[in-house]
């Protein structure tokens, strides 16, 4: 047992702190939000050159290799500084479904790519009437001599028109809720019969509805195996959570530094407001969630990077997203409440993170779907691994 | 980082799992887990096969008898012990007295208590909170007037658990009463039970139980030599003592145990036709505590791994115990729960045995269970110390 970051991943988070500071402060970010795209290439460009692309890429191609626990201070910065730009969509998600799923040659052809910032992904798997299920794929593709013919709608779909390329969930086979008959698709996003409506997100990111009307594509297209990938998104989308959970926690971590700077400064009654029992009692309990947050991350990352049973890794990542939804909620709930009518004013930051944190409660499930889910896995299992 | 225990660690577990296997005796285990009332010669009985073993005091320096664990190793026994049952050690004697006499102790109060604690001779109790001094304990008002080479005590503890089975007290008295802080003026006094003065009389608490008392003090009798370290500089020795206090409070291992038998318990009850584990809202409410305990096992090694490395223990272990009782009580609870109507019914009236003593001890379990959110410290005073000592509010 041993919490410590490695040498390395203190290097890299420093560095990461740097960038931040430097290149991703609130009025920058706020300058990003209100582009025409919704985020910069400049600072994608740099996200590259400092090696957070290919951070989770395989060494063969163009990345460092690294898993999800060496990701942990990247996403808490992500958190921390509110970043827009499409890291978890291009590399978590995308990236991850080709370096895991997919052939020699398209791992050979996307991934340095990718890791160079040439190259920007999204997965498009949402569907309306799904929610959270990721069996749930009405999207029908058909063979096509070689290739496939794609037609169906997908929803809000994170980063998708920045995207240059998408993955996209098909049904080659079976019915709308079936497991099996799942297939992965890489589609350009120039592609005939494929057009976009870009999406406002809460949060300040963008996603984007599809339609997709007989998208051709070519058998070089698919990715893993035909009908068989549901496996492979469960576990990309796992990873993804884990990481999430880590976004989560840097956060709500700067959601609770502002409340407690707050209670320390803002006076009434002629004392500082954090001298009052009923404000420090909640105080204490925000930052006992963001310990307990931080606890079930790292749980998480741990889990998506070693367990190798996809049920035990399913089972703890929906723990772990499940805890994290609800101090997720709680924290930001909070955070608004102790800031006052400040809290919600867009000048502050401490609004902004509200958004993401309501965000981050729903994405990949909310706490509701991950309760259901890690209660069905308790079922199969024997005994306890966290023990 | 690596969540999981190293190949020594997992083997020092192993080895702690073994030896508790044989030598845990069946009949005490199963008094634990079925909540029984455990007497002196339970406790003491598995105090003493501890010690035979050498494992009584592993925080203890090797030269009293520690075992040279580090606070990783310790929590592992102590873990394993809730995990498998084992009665749990009064930790009046072990974890709070001694302590104190290491750190504040002459070298003959050492030599004079230290080995009688380590072999279970004395059993001690706490004698802290006053009738009007609870949260506020540096307002007590038990007084010890020094007269010669003796104090002359007078005054009254309440909430004194186990005192009527212990042979010892430790106990903080004013010595001085002309003070204008409330927190000088106290001293730390060792007081045997038996001196004439002494009354001990029951406290019966909702669970039915007797597990604490007010202890009487009228005119007692006090040699001087039995007050640890300096006169009126008590308030040092008591601080440090609710430090001892709060380390041992999150009860991981028990908290284990309890979900387990909760799990397997549940899979036997039926609602509504199924299983009370296919229920939702039972399963819910299940899952998040599963969950919630989840997370503080891994808060409780984070904490440790920092402690590892040599940091000071800091106010952040209130947080362990705001968690970890609010966690035991919710396992009692939802255990009341599973049980059903039956569980109200919690003795025969002809003092005969229940039909089923697990399901009759639960609701006085749920019961006894609400003290631990206030004893060692109120959670309230642990969100302000929390408030003052790590936030800085």
């Amino acid at each position: 047992m041993n919490f410590d970051a490695s040498e390395e991943q203190r290097l890299f988070a420093a560095s990461i702190a740097r960038f931040v500071e430097r290149d991703y402060t609130f009025e920058m970010r706020r300058r990003i939000v209100a582009s025409p795209d919704g985020f910069s290439l400049d600072v994608w460009r740099t996200m590259a050159g400092m090696g957070m692309l290919g951070l989770p890429l395989p060494a063969a191609h163009g990345g460092f290799g690294g898993g999800a626990r060496d990701a942990m201070s990247l996403m808490e910065a992500i958190g921390t500084a509110l970043i827009v730009e499409p890291w978890l969509a291009t590399v978590a998600l995308a990236a991850q479904l080709i370096a895991r799923g997919g052939s020699g040659e398209q791992r050979q052809r996307l991934l340095p790519a990718v890791a160079e910032g040439t190259l920007k992904l999204a997965f498009a798997y949402a569907e309306a009437g799904a929610r959270y299920t990721l069996a749930h794929v009405a999207a029908r593709a058909r063979r096509d001599g070689d290739g496939y013919v794609i037609s169906g709608l997908k929803q809000a779909v994170p980063h998708a028109a920045a995207a240059d390329a998408l993955v996209v969930s098909v049904r080659t086979s079976g019915g709308d809720g079936d497991a099996d008959g799942i297939s992965l698709l890489l589609v350009p996003h120039d592609a005939p019969g494929m057009t976009l409506r870009p999406l406002r997100m809460l949060d300040g990111t963008r996603a984007a509805d599809i339609a997709l009307d007989a998208v051709r594509v070519g058998a070089d297209a698919l990715v893993g195996a035909p009908d068989h990938a549901l496996p492979l998104i469960e576990e990309v989308v796992d990873f993804a959570t884990a990481l999430v959970c880590a976004e989560a926690v840097g956060a709500i971590r700067s959601a609770n530094d502002a409340t407690l700077d707050y209670l320390k400064t803002r006076k009434q009654f002629g004392v500082p407001i954090g001298s009052f029992q009923a404000l420090q009692h909640r105080m204490v309990d925000l930052v006992i969630e963001c310990e307990q947050a931080t606890s079930m991350a790292s749980l998480a990352c741990s889990a998506v990077d070693t367990e190798r049973d996809p049920l035990a890794r399913s089972r703890t990542v929906s723990a772990a997203k499940l805890r994290i939804a609800d101090a997720c909620r709680r924290v930001s709930q909070e955070s608004v409440q102790l800031h006052g009518g400040i809290g919600m004013s867009d000048e502050l930051k401490v609004s902004h993170t509200f958004r993401r944190l309501t965000a981050i409660a729903q994405q990949f499930g909310d706490a509701d779907h991950h309760l259901e889910r890690f209660a069905a896995l308790s079922d199969s299992r024997e005994g306890d691994a966290w023990q | 980082m690596d969540l999981d225990y190293s190949a020594d660690e997992r083997a020092f577990r192993n080895e702690v799992r073994d030896w508790l296997r044989d030598h845990l005796p069946a009949a005490m285990r199963d008094k634990v887990v079925r909540y029984a009332h455990l007497d002196r010669d339970d406790l003491l009985g598995w105090h003493r096969i501890l010690a035979a073993k050498g494992w009584i005091a592993p925080a203890w320096p090797q030269e009293w008898g520690g075992t040279g664990w580090n606070v990783v190793q310790r929590y592992i026994f102590e873990e394993e012990c809730g995990y498998a049952g084992a009665p749990p050690l009064v930790p009046f004697g072990l974890a709070m007295c001694a302590p104190v006499l290491l750190k504040f102790g002459t070298d003959a109060q050492k030599q004079r208590f230290l080995p009688r604690i380590y072999r279970g001779d004395d059993f001690w109790c706490q004698g802290y909170s006053e009738p009007a001094s609870g949260s506020d304990l540096a307002s007590l008002r038990t007084s010890a007037l020094r007269r010669g080479d003796r104090y002359i005590v007078n005054g009254q503890k309440l909430w004194t658990t186990m005192a009527h089975m212990a042979d010892w007290i430790f106990c903080l008295v004013r010595t001085d009463t002309t003070v204008e802080r409330k927190q000088d003026g106290i001293s730390f006094l060792l007081i045997d039970l038996r001196t004439p003065g002494v009354t001990v009389r029951p406290l019966m608490l909702m669970d039915g139980h007797h597990e604490v008392n007010e202890v009487f003090f009228d005119d007692v009798e006090v040699p001087a030599d039995n007050r640890v370290h300096d006169e009126g500089d008590g308030w040092t020795v008591a601080k440090y003592l609710l430090g001892c206090e709060r380390m041992n409070t999150a009860r991981i291992g028990t908290s284990k145990r309890e979900l387990a038998r909760l799990k397997s318990f549940a899979a036997e009850q039926r609602r509504n036709g199924r299983l009370l584990t296919e229920d939702p809202r039972f399963r819910d409410r299940l899952s998040r505590l599963e969950i919630e305990l989840m997370a503080l096992s891994i808060t409780n090694l984070r904490f440790l791994d920092r402690l590892r490395a040599g940091h000071a223990p800091g106010a952040e272990i209130s947080m362990l115990k705001i968690k970890g009782t609010e966690i035991q009580q919710a396992l009692a609870e939802l255990m009341l729960e599973a049980a059903g109507p039956l569980a109200q019914a919690i003795a025969a009236v002809d003092a005969g045995t229940m039909a089923d003593s697990f399901v009759a001890a639960l609701a006085p379990r749920y019961c006894n269970m609400r003290k631990t959110t206030i004893y060692a410290g109120s959670n309230e005073i642990q969100r302000n110390i929390l408030a003052k000592h790590a936030l800085g509010l």
